[in-house]
């Protein structure tokens, strides 16, 4: 870089020290500043949405550029939630994946197991062999998942314009739901309960009766949303016509989900593909054709309504069997039970390894240090999240630990999409169109 | 590798004598070469004092598959290999290999036809891939002159079908060229695969980090790049860093 380029004045010099490459990073020339901005037209401004302001969803940070109050362009800036999950999968076994991915896309924990769980599983080839207990409890927390993370979506959108009661409603009903992931797996997000082969262990006593008083809960509190905002004109006016985007944009942005749905098309994968016995199950795919923020507020409530079905169906169909494949090389050999200090081996469990049988002890000693291996090759496992198609692609080296995990989260795909939702159309109308999209940066950025 | 007697320091390969189907990850000499296990513990320091040191083992990705592939895989061959010929391109300079594999279709696709190969599997009516869910790279160290490879997923709502499309490129020539036109919804895609492989993608309208700083230094999903960490202390034990612990694998 030569130090006469003026141009390259604003730009990050570097240096190297022992320490590394140094980069010093400097405004721009402040006169050229100045005099660019008097050339140019004085209403077109380039604003900085975020990463802080409340209305982003997180660490979303937007770019717009602004004439007047209409937007010219839209960028959306991300990265700045970046864990590196995929690179730290490298270095753990296959099991203590979930306890990774279940923390990508955080309000969808559930779905990220399962897809990749799926995928592991598909690599073993031991589709077959999944308990129908725990591909059921698996539906039937998928399903309850799904409507926390509408609720959510709904909640935050409605305060986004101003409707703070919506919001008040929508993360009480989702607290009901999270009080009853809590007394099944433990935690209230980041659950890593679902593990290749199923489940870390079986349901708690009193779940299913704690879940159907939920499911009583959810019928009466859903028509709420519905009375609050779904005929409200203020709600209307500012959703109706916005963040438009039809089926072809949809088809090239890659665009999923609700948002996909909101153009008429019914693709479903829990219809299209099924996975853990979806096909089984009675349930509409609601659509709507008006291509708007409107359509897909109208498609999460409906959804909602629908996955409750679902939820009743599992409830249904729960028989007494195991949880996790009946193949000691891969099923995770602990008794988990309730100790003094918190979540632990069971003392049965223990007693008998340690005391009475020598293969046991070995065995365990074998897949908890180690894990089990997994055949060389990829698979691709796509689940139906609340937000789109959440794939994942996974290769195994036939190693013990996952040599490349990737997951195709609709919130990074379906945020691209921004840019054509928002451009043209007023300042105040990028943050329904952002709201209708649902992105969770934990997901884009991962 | 080394034959079944084998001399000392070379290695025994016991998969050669046994009937080792159910061993997994033995695919005979069929298959890629990802990489050659030695020992059983992974330690290659001189620390496997188990008897174990001496174990080579060939682990292999699975290889062509042959036809017929079954199912719809035929259908969606023909008619791209059909539609390829049309376009005046011989099927076999443009797809390298096809695989069938756990109930998966990949076409292995020459870099120089990706484009095409996309295109046609877009626009051809008995084709219709409409939907592409992005690219994933994978980084094989030991695959040499294929070490970087794209992995494309794509979706026909029409035909309700899913394939996978595979690109390799060389760590010294690492370019692929773009879908973007094709499939806009790969721009970030394509990012994240530049910015986590350093796969420079041919025709990307712009193509700069997305995930990691703009001034970062490598590309930190290749498997030379290290994943850091410092060891911890629970409970009087002091636990290295991730990527010190031993693997298995």
């Amino acid at each position: 870089m030569s130090s006469s380029d003026t141009s390259a004045a604003s730009a990050a010099s570097a240096r190297e020290t022992t320490e590394g490459t140094v980069y010093t990073v400097t405004g721009g020339d402040w006169d050229e500043v100045v005099e660019t901005a008097q050339r140019s037209d004085d209403e077109r401004i380039i604003v900085n949405m975020g990463p802080q302001h409340p209305s982003t969803h997180g660490v979303l940070r937007l770019i717009l550029e602004i004439d007047g109050e209409t937007v010219t362009e839209a960028r959306c800036g991300i990265g700045y939630l970046h864990t590196g999950i995929e690179k730290n999968l490298e270095y753990r076994n296959w099991t203590q994946g979930t306890t990774f991915v279940t923390r990508m896309d955080y309000l969808t924990p559930f779905f990220n197991e399962t897809a990749y769980c799926l995928g592991v599983e598909k690599l073993l080839g031991i589709e077959d062999q999944i308990p129908d207990r725990a591909s059921v409890i698996r539906v039937l927390l998928m399903e309850l998942n799904r409507l926390s993370s509408h609720l959510v979506c709904v909640a935050t959108g409605g305060m986004e314009l101003g409707a703070t009661t919506i919001m008040i409603y929508g993360f009480r009903d989702r607290e009901l739901i999270l009080d009853a992931f809590e007394l099944i797996t433990g935690l209230r997000m980041n659950h890593a309960y679902i593990r290749p082969g199923g489940l870390a262990q079986d349901l708690p006593p009193g779940a299913v009766d704690q879940i159907r008083e939920l499911v009583k809960k959810l019928r009466k509190n859903l028509p709420e949303y519905d009375a609050l905002a779904t005929g409200n004109p203020i709600f209307k006016a500012r959703m109706q016509d916005v963040g438009y985007l039809d089926l072809s944009g949809c088809m090239a942005l890659g665009a999923t989900g609700p948002v996909l749905r909101s153009t008429g098309l019914p693709h479903d994968l829990r219809k299209a593909q099924p996975y853990c016995g979806y096909e089984t199950y009675d349930f509409e795919v609601p659509t709507a054709d008006t291509c708007d923020s409107y359509g897909r507020f109208l498609i999460r409530l409906e959804e909602m309504r629908q996955s409750l079905r679902i939820v009743e169906q599992c409830l249904d169909r729960l028989q007494p069997g195991p949880v996790m494949v009946a193949d000691k090389k891969i099923a995770w050999p602990a008794q988990l039970a309730m100790g003094p200090d918190g979540l632990g081996n069971s003392l049965d469990h223990i007693k008998k390894i340690m005391g009475t049988s020598m293969e046991a002890l070995i065995h365990h000693f074998k897949l908890v240090t180690e894990g089990f291996r997994v055949p060389p090759g990829q698979a691709y496992a796509a689940v139906e999240s609340p937000k789109g198609e959440l794939g994942a692609h996974v290769v195994s080296d036939g190693g013990t630990r996952p040599f490349r995990v990737h997951f195709r989260d609709p919130s990074f795909t379906n945020l691209q999409a921004m840019a054509a939702m928002c451009e043209g159309g007023q300042v105040a109308d990028v943050i329904v169109a952002v709201a209708s999209l649902d992105p969770v940066m934990g997901g884009v950025d991962r | 590798m080394s034959d079944a007697n084998g001399t000392a320091g070379e290695g025994v390969n016991p998969e050669k004598e046994l009937s080792a189907e159910n061993l997994p990850g033995q695919r005979g000499d069929g298959g890629e070469e990802i990489r050659v296990q030695r020992g059983m513990f992974g330690a290659d320091n001189g620390g496997d004092t188990s008897g174990y040191g001496g174990l080579v083992r060939s682990v292999r990705l699975p290889g062509a598959s042959n036809r017929p592939y079954g199912g719809w895989f035929d259908e969606v061959a023909d008619e791209l290999e059909g539609a390829l010929e049309e376009q005046g391109l011989l099927p076999g300079n443009a797809i390298g290999k096809t695989v069938v594999d756990r109930g998966e279709l990949t076409f292995h696709i020459e870099r120089e036809h990706l484009v095409r190969v996309a295109t046609t599997l877009r626009d051809d009516p008995a084709l219709r891939f409409e939907l592409c869910t992005g690219v994933s790279g994978v980084h094989y160290p030991n695959d040499k002159g294929r070490e970087l490879h794209a992995v494309y997923h794509l979706r026909s709502i029409t035909h309700n079908r899913l394939i996978r499309l595979e690109v390799g490129a060389p760590d010294g020539d690492p370019h692929i060229p773009s879908l973007v036109p094709v499939y806009p919804t790969n721009d970030w895609h394509e990012r994240e695969t530049y910015d986590f492989f350093g796969i420079v993608f041919d025709g990307h309208p712009a193509l700069t980090r997305i995930l990691m700083p703009d001034d970062w230094q490598g590309h930190p999903q290749r498997k030379d790049y290290p994943l850091g960490g410092i060891p911890v202390e629970y409970k009087g034990a002091r636990i290295p860093a991730p990527d010190q612990r031993r693997s298995y694998s």
